[in-house]
């Protein structure tokens, strides 16, 4: 692949190491020998920082990665940017467009501007942190992912959450934690509504240790856990109960 | 899918780019929709003037000696620019209805793409690209317009069933999603009086908006009217003669971003669409809320 660089990385200012890192230019060779390039990566290669520029709102950058690298993304990307991440570190210098990191097993995924809708659905494992806002649905299905945002969440979100935790800083949208099973939902802001059999819980010492260790690994510095209130499942929608009936 | 575009300039100096950046926009939501593409365009206003955008299946056939003809049937003579499939008819303004029925009896299957004071509807079967390029989009100027490129859920893929579609004077509008009551608002509009072209599910919400302003209501509160009375999924994007409006619906399924600087105001169903804008990189990005109105006017 003759069209692939390696040079150092042209942002030093974001690099505190001055290694090499393996640029990509998205704006010179397709998203698919990026990607292709991402998975082609054996245990243990030498290969550990790369660097995507110009992606210009593409699609599935850095989609499927399962080595420990971490992949420096310059702009803003569009649909499913980091899914199904296995361990690697993807930091978007941007926005993200719908479902970043959905589908994650494992990793960290940090957005340093706005999330679209769906943000780590269905997340598996990682952390999926968000420095703006993430709009509607963020974390849906969530199955044991631990989402961080800074900002605001939108509505719907964490909406059939099986677990994992959802951190928000700001505010929460309509029908948070919509027929949410066994997921933590913590925010510090008012919450618009709660969704059917979302309560709010109280937050015991070992509620308050978990989310600190989040806040700390998230860098939402100065942020105290005891400032958010806890919302889960009041489990009354577990099984099926006749006098529900109408509402189906 | 369909991916949707719209741009509302502020700044004159850009106005000569305005079809450029537009088609720029909607080449690169080609993937969301290969079906059929549309393109809106607001010309800046000319005076006495008045267009109708007119398309026929067999051009050669139908616009031949069509200008002669309309001019003999109303009396006065009236302009008449082929664009390949298409046609701009210009007469005075209030020569308006007289050439619309005049071309209605003269060439019956001539079909009406919108009319007004500035705009010029163009849509056709095919990808964004080729649509432009057909109809020399690139090179019109003008102060907004909206576009479209569609992948079919609701009716046929045909020149009528391609977007914006237009229901008024100088109103037009482009959809992203499907409604579930277009059935019952389309009987009810039919009752009213309104016109209908095709079975399309966005024309009902074009009709109904300009039902709406034709009883008085503002571009804004228009919009407002269709959170309760439209059902279903929608982004829309829309067009008047001076203003240009988003509406999405309050589950907001369908995807939105938009982008304003001190130059303009865009639309487009995705980021891609925005990246080319000039200044983007420091222009305000946000996904519009749902259920929230939001309008420009000049």
């Amino acid at each position: 692949m003759p069209a692939i660089n390696v040079s150092k990385a042209t942002h030093e200012q974001d690099h505190e190491q001055s290694r090499a890192s393996r640029v990509f230019d998205l704006a010179e060779m397709p998203l698919r020998e990026l990607n292709q390039a991402l998975h082609d990566l054996a245990p243990g290669s030498n290969e550990t920082a790369w660097e995507v520029l110009h992606p210009k709102g593409s699609h599935s950058v850095a989609v499927g990665v399962d080595q420990p690298i971490t992949i420096d993304v310059r702009g803003s990307v569009g649909y499913y940017c980091g899914g199904m991440n296995d361990g690697s570190t993807i930091t978007v210098h941007g926005s993200a467009g719908p479902g970043v990191g959905e589908n994650m097993m494992s990793g960290l995924i940090t957005v340093k501007g706005d999330a679209s809708q769906y943000a780590g659905a269905t997340g598996r494992g990682g952390l999926l942190v968000i420095e703006g806002n993430a709009s509607s649905r963020c974390g849906i299905s969530m199955k044991g992912i631990d989402i961080v945002v800074h900002g605001n969440i939108g509505h719907m979100s964490a909406f059939m959450a099986q677990s994992g935790n959802l951190v928000v800083l700001g505010d929460a949208g309509d029908a948070l934690g919509d027929s949410i099973y066994e997921a933590r939902l913590f925010v510090r802001g008012k919450v618009e509504s709660l969704g059917a059999d979302c309560i709010a819980k109280e937050m015991r010492p070992e509620h308050l240790e978990l989310l600190q260790g989040l806040l700390d690994r998230a860098g939402a510095t100065g942020v105290k856990a005891a400032e958010f209130k806890r919302y889960g499942s009041a489990r009354t929608l577990y099984n099926f109960n006749i006098d529900n009936a109408d509402a189906y | 899918m369909c991916g949707i575009v719209g741009l509302f300039l502020k700044d004159k100096s850009l106005e000569p780019q305005l079809g450029s950046m537009l088609s720029e926009m909607l080449i690169s939501l080609s993937d969301r929709g290969p079906d059929s593409a549309g393109i809106a365009i607001y010309g800046a206003p000319s005076g006495n003037e008045a267009k109708i955008t007119i398309q026929a299946a067999k051009p050669e056939h139908d616009f031949r000696n069509l200008e002669a003809e309309l001019a003999r049937a109303i009396g006065t003579p009236v302009n008449i620019a082929v664009k390949s499939t298409h046609a701009v008819v210009r007469t005075t303004p209030d020569k308006i209805d007289e050439v619309r029925e005049a071309i209605q009896a003269l060439r019956p299957d001539i079909r009406i793409m919108g009319a007004g004071d500035v705009v010029e509807i163009y849509k056709e079967v095919g990808l964004p690209e080729a649509v432009v390029d057909r109809f020399g989009v690139r090179s019109m100027t003008g102060t907004h317009g909206i576009g479209h490129t569609r992948m079919a859920t609701e009716s046929a893929v045909t020149t009528m069933g391609a977007h914006p579609f237009s229901t008024g004077a100088d109103q037009c509008l482009v959809h992203n999603g499907s409604l579930s009551n277009h059935n019952n608002v389309r009987r009810e509009l039919i009752r009213e009086g309104m016109k209908f072209e095709t079975e399309n599910d966005t024309e009902v919400a074009a009709a109904y908006l300009s039902s709406q302003m034709a009883h008085g209501k503002n571009l804004g509160e228009a919009l407002e009217g269709t959170l309760s009375d439209l059902d279903g999924f929608f982004t829309f994007v829309v067009g008047t003669k001076n203003g240009f409006g988003v509406v999405r619906d309050p589950i907001a399924c369908k995807p939105a971003v938009m982008a304003e600087t001190d130059q303009y105001v865009a639309f487009g169903s995705e980021y891609r669409a925005l990246t080319k804008l000039p200044g983007i990189d420091n222009a305000k990005v946000w996904e519009p809320e749902p259920a929230t109105v939001y309008f420009w006017e000049h």
